[in-house]
């Protein structure tokens, strides 16, 4: 039996590498699994492939839900375009649950999947601490570590077990030996600091569409670092012809109208790291994103100046990625490749819908810097 | 392999459920369990729970994704039964032995419904023996043709396996595939000699020549229709793709055993609510009154609430089902039901009604012999319920890109409901024309009932379907209320309104 699963799984994985079926890829996307943080959901880019039938698209398709709420409540975020996923055919017999999830954990699995590189921080950075984390159940330990609701589960069990509990009065009285305590497992954690250099667009062709790739690459992005780096700084530029910095809250949902000199913004970030950020003292990622369509009149060329000789000797990683907009994407990214594409530190990576995140993410963070 | 035979204390287990399950009047299939370890289960649930499969690359991505859910903690399986006789279940190595008398208790639900349930009174009951040769008959055609040809045409196939009649196996259709030649040799045209005229001078007034020329045009109507091949619309596209395309013999064998396959699984999408409901309702019943030590009610709540835990967007098919049949219990027991109750307008009264019937478990019973989910949904689904559960329809709102609740009110709950279940959430297509503009194409029409299809899929569908047809494909569907006519030829992609 093992071997059939193994091989129609090599299988599955050339396809998803693009190696056979080349024409299948289009139909992959992520999904599937959904991890619950918090109070929302991330799916965890796990690539799927669907085979194209006649199925409804979802839009005006609707359904029933169970719970609290008005009417005109939303529940659930769309997910910007028009995609169907098939309810029924499910095979009966089956049922799975949908997991809380810690960020950690997402870092993992992003990693596993996308087979990053762990971060090497560069220099003196590179300070390892130890650190107690409360990850297990023992049945001794010291008082201040008693956990509570598992002590009183185990005495409930206990009572119910022997005749002892009263539905009418229930009272549960622990023994010691309902006693449970937390335990620690101690891990090494890195002692190095990182800033998270947000850079983006905000000229009329940056549409909705575009605010949510760039926000859901952004949301992997720090995971992922989180998951390298003791304490993040983020900061936030956003820029059309002139740039300044705001904060995430603005940063996402901020439009303005005009042209854009991204120089600005390279200017703007530049000056951050000098002010705050001593490159001995801190790893620093610069991501940018922008449709590319910069304005003319030699504002690239000052782009990559700033770019070769002031930005990329400080930081550790500079990411530019390119959003397609209602009305194409612009040179910039080809412009960036052809002048800088030699430089170890830099990555270019265009995002044009949303199954391009998982690529993108791959290009940005797969370098290990 | 493992051996899997069923440890002592499990044994005991199993003989103790058992016991109850015949006590309370379930009747099964004689069930074999087996314990796996995590990884040999996901190998089986990515297989659609038989141990052999042909090979296809599809059943590889379900077990990267299952496995990886396990892994990560993300989700796990919480049973698996196939409808066979016997019938096979499977126990997770390692469970706590309040899961895995859970899990017997449920299965016994699953079995009695696949045995005793009207929808699967015609399903394949040796379906293991042949899923395997299902996979034997593959891989002679892979021997023959090669890997690629074959698992390009599987997947040709996968694109169209949901066009099949899912009411077919039950109902008897006339005519459903008749093999009339489509050049019927032309008959000496008849001219049209409308009405008897007595006097010739009447001719001109009796039949006037635009009522000649009606009545010619009728006639010919008339002869294109009995030429019309199909004669009527066929559901059943798969099998009109078996009796008419230009298929290879292996070829042929692999539609013929994707479309088996999708026979098989299809009531079991069609009674997923009742079926999940009612097995639910029995692991719930055995281990609550029965089986369950009083140590293991604590851990057992916890799994229980586990498997009937909602979330807004999603219906939950053991909470619903489990719930509603649980309504009809009360209501058969107390004689909430028929007339008198029905035009009873005092609420209090109606609330308080009680004429202790009894007949709840009997009326359970036969709900789970007669019922699939929309007939389920249909007859027992009343305002007082969706109330008292909370229930609510949502819908898209293109200016937010959110999903809305937007209402609480019972018809339209019902009304969605009802829907979602029609043709199992499957668009409804079927065969028009199989000698298209009398050319040989195939002309396929979506009967829309409010809902576009997806249109990139329709699309590359389109050009599967090519694939297998070889001429030239039309879709007629509906695209923002405008009627459309998507043709491949082959080589380009068309799309025109046909209003």
């Amino acid at each position: 039996m093992a071997d059939r699963v193994e091989r129609d799984l090599n299988r599955f994985r050339q396809i998803v590498r693009g190696k056979i079926k080349k024409d299948l890829r289009k139909y992959m996307s992520q999904g599937e699994m959904i991890g619950r943080q918090g109070r929302r959901y991330v799916s965890i880019p796990l690539p799927q492939i669907d085979i194209p039938q006649f199925r409804f698209g979802q839009k005006q398709g609707g359904g029933v839900g169970q719970g609290e709420g008005d009417v005109g409540d939303p529940i659930a975020r769309g997910d910007g375009k028009d995609g169907g996923s098939g309810e029924a055919g499910e095979e009966s017999g089956q049922h799975t649950i949908e997991v809380d999830v810690t960020l950690e954990e997402l870092a993992q699995i992003l990693g596993e999947e996308l087979q990053l590189p762990n971060i090497e921080p560069k220099g003196k950075k590179n300070i390892i601490s130890e650190k107690d984390r409360y990850t297990g159940i023992a049945k001794v330990g010291p008082d201040s570590l008693r956990h509570f609701k598992r002590s009183y589960r185990e005495a409930l069990k206990r009572q119910i077990a022997t005749g002892a509990y009263n539905p009418d009065d229930p009272i549960v009285v622990p023994i010691k030996d309902d006693m449970r305590y937390r335990t620690w497992k101690t891990t090494m954690l890195p002692e190095a600091n990182a800033v998270i250099i947000y850079a983006m667009d905000v000229s009329g062709s940056m549409g909705t569409e575009q605010k949510e790739l760039v926000r859901i690459t952004a949301f992997w992005i720090e995971t992922w670092l989180r998951s390298q780096y003791k304490s993040i700084d983020i900061r936030y530029i956003v820029h059309d012809a002139a740039a300044k910095e705001v904060d995430q809250q603005t940063f996402y949902h901020l439009r303005e109208g005009g042209g854009t000199k991204i120089s600005s913004a390279y200017k703007l970030a530049l000056r951050m790291i000098e002010e705050r950020y001593p490159p001995d003292d801190w790893n620093i990622y610069c991501f940018h994103f922008s449709d590319g369509d910069n304005w003319g009149g030699g504002d690239t060329r000052e782009c990559v100046d700033i770019l070769r000789k002031h930005l990329l000797p400080k930081i550790n990683l500079f990411c530019y990625g390119q959003v397609r907009s209602l009305y194409g994407s612009g040179r910039f990214a080809h412009d960036l490749e052809e002048y800088l594409g030699k430089i170890e530190n830099l990555v270019v990576s265009e995002i044009a819908d949303r199954n391009d995140v998982y690529d993108s993410i791959k290009d940005f963070l797969g370098k290990g810097k | 392999m493992r051996n899997t035979k069923l440890p002592p204390d499990l044994q005991a287990a199993w003989q103790e459920i058992d016991g109850y399950a015949r006590d309370y009047g379930l009747d099964y299939f004689p069930i074999s369990f087996e314990v796996l370890d995590y990884r040999t289960l996901y190998e089986v649930a990515s297989f659609g729970g038989f141990p052999t499969r042909y090979p296809h690359w599809r059943f590889g991505m379900e077990f990267d994704q299952m496995i990886k859910g396990h892994t990560y903690g993300l989700s796990v399986i919480y049973e698996m039964v196939i409808n066979n006789n016997p019938s096979y279940a499977y126990l997770l190595e390692g469970n706590d032995m309040t899961t895995q008398k859970m899990v017997m208790a449920h299965v016994t639900g699953h079995v009695d419904f696949f045995k005793n349930n009207l929808w699967f009174s015609h399903t394949n009951r040796h379906m293991l023996d042949a899923m395997a040769n299902h996979a034997v008959r593959i891989q002679k055609a892979i021997d023959r043709v090669g890997y690629e040809p074959v698992e390009d045409f599987i997947d040709v196939c996968l694109s169209l396996e949901n066009l099949i009649d899912y009411h077919a196996p039950y109902i008897q259709r006339p005519e459903a595939q008749t093999l009339v030649p489509v050049t019927e040799e032309e008959q000496a045209e008849e001219l049209p000699e409308g009405l008897r005229v007595d006097r010739r001078y009447m001719q001109g007034y009796i039949n006037p020549p635009d009522f000649l020329a009606a009545e010619r045009q009728k006639l010919q109507d008339e002869r294109n229709r009995s030429r019309k091949f199909p004669e009527n619309p066929q559901k059943d596209v798969l099998l009109f793709l078996l009796n008419y395309a230009p298929l290879d013999r292996w070829q042929h064998t692999v539609l013929e055993i994707v479309r088996d396959e999708m026979y098989y699984f299809a009531p079991q999408a069609m009674t997923k609510i009742l079926n999940e409901g009612w097995a639910s309702y029995w692991h719930s019943e055995i281990m609550t009154k029965k089986a369950a030590r009083a140590s293991e009610i604590v851990d057992f709540a916890e799994h229980h609430s586990g498997v009937v835990a909602t979330s807004p967007q999603r219906m939950n098919p053991y909470k619903l089902g489990l719930e509603l049949l649980r309504d009809i219990e009360e209501r058969w027991n107390k004689g909430k039901f028929g007339k008198v109750y029905d035009e009873c307008e005092d609420f209090a009264a109606k609330r308080a009604w009680d004429k202790n019937l009894g007949l709840g478990r009997q009326k359970l019973f036969e709900v789970r012999k007669f019922h699939n989910d929309i007939t389920f949904i249909d007859e027992f689904l009343t305002p007082e319920f969706a109330l008292e559960q909370k229930l609510f329809t949502f819908r898209y709102n293109r200016d937010t890109d959110l999903y809305e609740i937007a209402s609480r009110e019972f018809a339209e709950i019902k009304q969605k409901l009802l829907y979602r279940l029609t043709n199992f959430g499957q668009p409804f297509i079927q065969v028009e024309d199989g000698n298209y503009a009398n050319r040989g194409e195939l002309y396929l029409r979506h009967r829309h009932e409010g809902v576009d299809l997806r249109i990139d899929y329709a699309r590359d569908t389109l050009r599967n379907l090519h694939k297998i047809w070889t001429r030239p494909v039309h879709l007629e569907t509906v695209i923002d209320e405008k009627k459309r006519l998507l043709t491949f030829d082959g080589r380009d992609y068309a799309e025109r309104r046909i209003d």
